[in-house]
């Protein structure tokens, strides 16, 4: 504004575009400066690795024959190959089973908890955090052995009414098995989530429902829980991308049960036995962008779906 | 002057950053230059830093060195003692699988490999394919050649190559439990079709499991069928392009049906090995048999088999026959020493190689904590240990009555030059086969035409 004003003398005008460049300049500097640091480790890390896995991924690499440039033919392979359609396709069921048992056992958690004010339930928010505070491949192992029918107590659970302990690491209970791990170790963690959210929410509204008559019941169902409904979908955006991309208790319950959870069991562990065990970075990084495909695809649709129904029920 | 003092702010912030970075990356370059090739005649043990092990003459050249057996360390020291040209620069980065995926992934990346390294004789063609092994015939071979039996050189060469010096094997016995098999007046079985009578005469007995079924040792499936007159494999590097694979031939198939059956009647266990699970079972004598390697008794009392009131349980005898007139002796696990191609001086490497674990001292140590079945013929001739009387079989000769005449008859097999492959698959259909989907020959299938179009989409010409 003030630099149009001095349009009118040729050579002031030529110094005020100068000045304007090198203040300009200057603001630009330093924002790539403020940035710079984000920027470089951003580059480094992330993007550059995924460009390079971009790359290896329009390849195939064979033991006869060398490298050559195949473009998509690894994606076409990809989505043709049993092995990686019936991994997607259990990570796709595991999540419409075990996200919303996580979910919910999350949430009435977190109402209860809200609900009660006493020294138990501060201990109890302590200990349904926990889990979630234990490294994955301890409770991975962990899990191992409670499901040991050897030194599990399952076997003694099961034998008092004299039945044989079920195997939840054998081919028909692997998924609740499984379900049951991944519920005991994030439940805490979407608990603390939405039992922050509810803590947010003005005890005004509750009183004033009160007032209105509505009982604890209601006020759960028509004020609490629509008043979190973002705080619902953060974590179930967190879980959707978490299981779909499923790989730790697997890869670790497969030292157990390698008859029951093959390489090829979930997407991430079939990319990585492709790229680690076998040398096929080729494929195993088109695994991986085929993966990514999916997890996108499923969140993207995911957050279009819910995007207008602000309240949640 | 506000503005400078941002700028600089800003331009210090960023360079601590780069710094960070920059000592990131360089730490982690050092990690696997540690493992890698600097070891050529410029590096001596001066520079040499990350080894496990101390080295005692520092101005000599180095050697890196992968292995994992459990006296590594005592190994190491005596070469490194012994020898006054070479210093070994020892490491375990895990065992079997693990260690693969790295020297895989070095592989791969054309660096971060060691010299020399510790593979198990399967998987020398699926590394030599790659040209990751380096043939170390030229290197002192003829030396050392009639130091190691027939078999234990062809399980370590491909064509005429040598790819590695065998150090220790794995021939295959039935172990037993003397007290299930006295309690229920049996006799060790002498061929396979006794096996499973005697599995049935326990079983209506209400006796233990006769032995498992373990999904993840493919290895032992992939013996026995060997042991019935299969071949998977066949291979002439000469021809690298083409490849036989017999994965379900009669024999693959038959072997495959026979543990189908005795786990399908609840004869055997279904259990993975190496477990905690299975551990618990063979000390509490769940499972009559055990069909395993000379290494097996080592393993097991590490794992605090055979100990307090199970001392002395346990015996040994010949692997059941198909036909016993004709006898088959089998091998599984069992390493040898490679040198890779990413060594600076293969043939310093190659010394390495051939020199260690193959002095007296070790290969004692080695046979009489019986963590190695030795290959070498200085330790297999040596009376002490063919008449070793050995504690966990309570006091049985095994060395002498089982596991050096199924050695010597051992010889040798052709491996795959993607074991790491078929291993997976084979396992993936003994799952099926325990699951009880499908049966041994279905699986014996499903493994050839799997096995076979990974093959073909790796370029090979399969026969």
């Amino acid at each position: 504004m003030t630099l149009l004003i001095e349009e009118s003398a040729p050579s002031t005008q030529e110094k005020a575009h100068k000045a304007r460049g090198t203040v300009r300049l200057r603001e630009h500097l330093m924002g790539w400066l403020f940035v710079g640091p984000f920027a470089l480790v951003f580059l480094a890390l992330l993007i550059a690795p995924l460009a390079y896995a971009l790359y290896l991924s329009l390849f195939r690499k064979k033991l006869i024959g060398g490298t050559s440039f195949v473009l998509f033919d690894n994606y076409v392979k990809a989505f043709t190959d049993p092995s990686f359609l019936s991994g997607a396709w259990f990570v796709v069921r595991f999540s419409l089973v075990a996200i919303p048992l996580q979910i919910v056992v999350a949430l009435a958690m977190a109402l209860i908890l809200d609900a009660v004010t006493s020294a138990f339930a501060r201990f109890s928010r302590l200990m349904i955090f926990l889990p979630y505070a234990i490294p994955t491949v301890i409770g991975a192992v962990m899990w191992g052995f409670l499901y040991s029918r050897s030194f599990g107590p399952l076997s003694d659970v099961f034998g008092v009414f004299g039945a044989t302990a079920p195997d939840f690491l054998g081919g028909n209970l692997i998924f609740y098995g499984l379900a049951n791990v991944v519920t005991w170790q994030w439940a805490g963690y979407y608990m603390i989530i939405l039992y922050a959210a509810l803590q947010g929410i003005d005890p005004a509204l509750y009183e004033a429902a009160r007032m209105d008559g509505a009982g604890g019941r209601q006020i759960a169902l028509r004020i609490k829980i629509p008043l979190i409904a973002p705080a619902l979908l953060l974590i179930l955006v967190f879980a959707l991308i978490g299981t779909l991309q499923f790989f730790n208790e697997p890869q670790f319950l497969r030292f157990l049960a390698a008859g029951t959870i093959g390489p090829d069991f979930t997407p991430n562990m079939y990319a990585y036995q492709q790229a680690f065990a076998l040398a096929n970075f080729n494929y195993g990084s088109a695994i991986s962008f085929a993966l990514g495909g999916i997890v996108f695809a499923g969140v993207y649709a995911f957050l279009f779906f819910t995007r207008k129904r602000r309240s949640f029920l | 002057m506000a503005v400078q003092t941002r700028r600089l702010f800003a331009t210090a912030a960023m360079l601590t950053a780069a710094c960070v970075l920059a000592a990131c990356s360089s730490d982690a370059g050092s990690k696997s230059a540690a493992g890698a090739s600097d070891s050529g005649n410029d590096t001596t043990g001066n520079k040499a830093s990350n080894c496990t092990n101390t080295i005692g003459k520092k101005n000599l050249p180095v050697v890196t060195f992968w292995g994992w057996y459990p006296n590594m360390r005592l190994v190491v020291d005596n070469f490194n003692k012994q020898n006054n040209e070479v210093q070994v620069c020892w490491t375990n980065v895990g065992q079997g699988g693990d260690e693969y995926d790295k020297f895989q992934t070095a592989i791969s990346a054309g660096t971060g490999a060691p010299d020399v390294i510790m593979i198990e004789a399967d998987r020398i063609p699926t590394f030599q394919i790659q040209k990751a092994l380096v043939d170390i015939r030229k290197y002192g071979y003829d030396a050392v050649k009639d130091n190691y039996g027939p078999g234990a050189w062809k399980d370590v060469s491909i064509g005429g190559a040598v790819y590695g010096v065998p150090v220790d094997g794995g021939p295959m016995a039935m172990i037993y439990r003397k007290d299930v098999f006295d309690k229920y007046k049996i006799t060790p079985p002498k061929t396979w079709a006794e096996y499973e009578q005697a599995a049935q005469k326990v079983k209506d007995a209400g006796g233990p499991l006769f032995g498992d079924l373990g999904a993840n040792v493919p290895a032992v499936m992939m013996a026995l069928q060997i042991q019935k007159g299969a071949t998977p494999i066949t291979y002439d590097p000469a021809r690298p392009e083409s490849i036989g694979i017999a994965l379900n031939d009669q024999a693959s198939k038959d072997v495959l049906d026979y543990w189908g059956n005795l786990a399908r009647k609840g004869l055997v266990g279904t259990q993975d090995q190496f477990t905690p699970e299975y551990i618990s079972g063979v000390v509490n004598g769940k499972y009559a048999t055990y069909i395993s390697a000379a290494w097996a008794p080592g393993y097991l009392t590490g794992a605090g088999v055979g100990k307090g009131k199970d001392t002395g349980k346990f015996a040994v005898a010949p692997l059941p026959q198909w036909d016993p007139a004709n006898p088959v002796q089998v091998n599984w696990g069992g390493s040898a020493f490679s040198v890779t191609s990413q060594a600076k001086n293969p043939g310093l490497a190659a010394k390495v190689a051939y020199g260690l674990y193959a002095d007296d001292e070790s290969l004692t140590d080695g046979w009489t904590n019986q963590i190695i079945f030795p290959l070498n013929l200085k330790a297999l001739r040596d009376p002490e240990f063919v008449d070793l009387k050995v504690s966990f079989f309570d006091g049985q000769q095994a060395n002498k009555e089982v596991y050096v005449p199924a050695a010597n008859a051992y010889k040798g097999m052709t491996y795959s030059p993607f074991g790491q492959y078929y291993f997976d698959a084979l396992t993936k259909q003994i799952g099926a086969v325990i699951e009880g989907s499908i049966t041994g020959a279905q699986a014996a299938d499903r493994v050839q035409e799997d096995v076979a179009n990974y093959a073909k989409e790796q370029g090979f010409t399969v026969q």
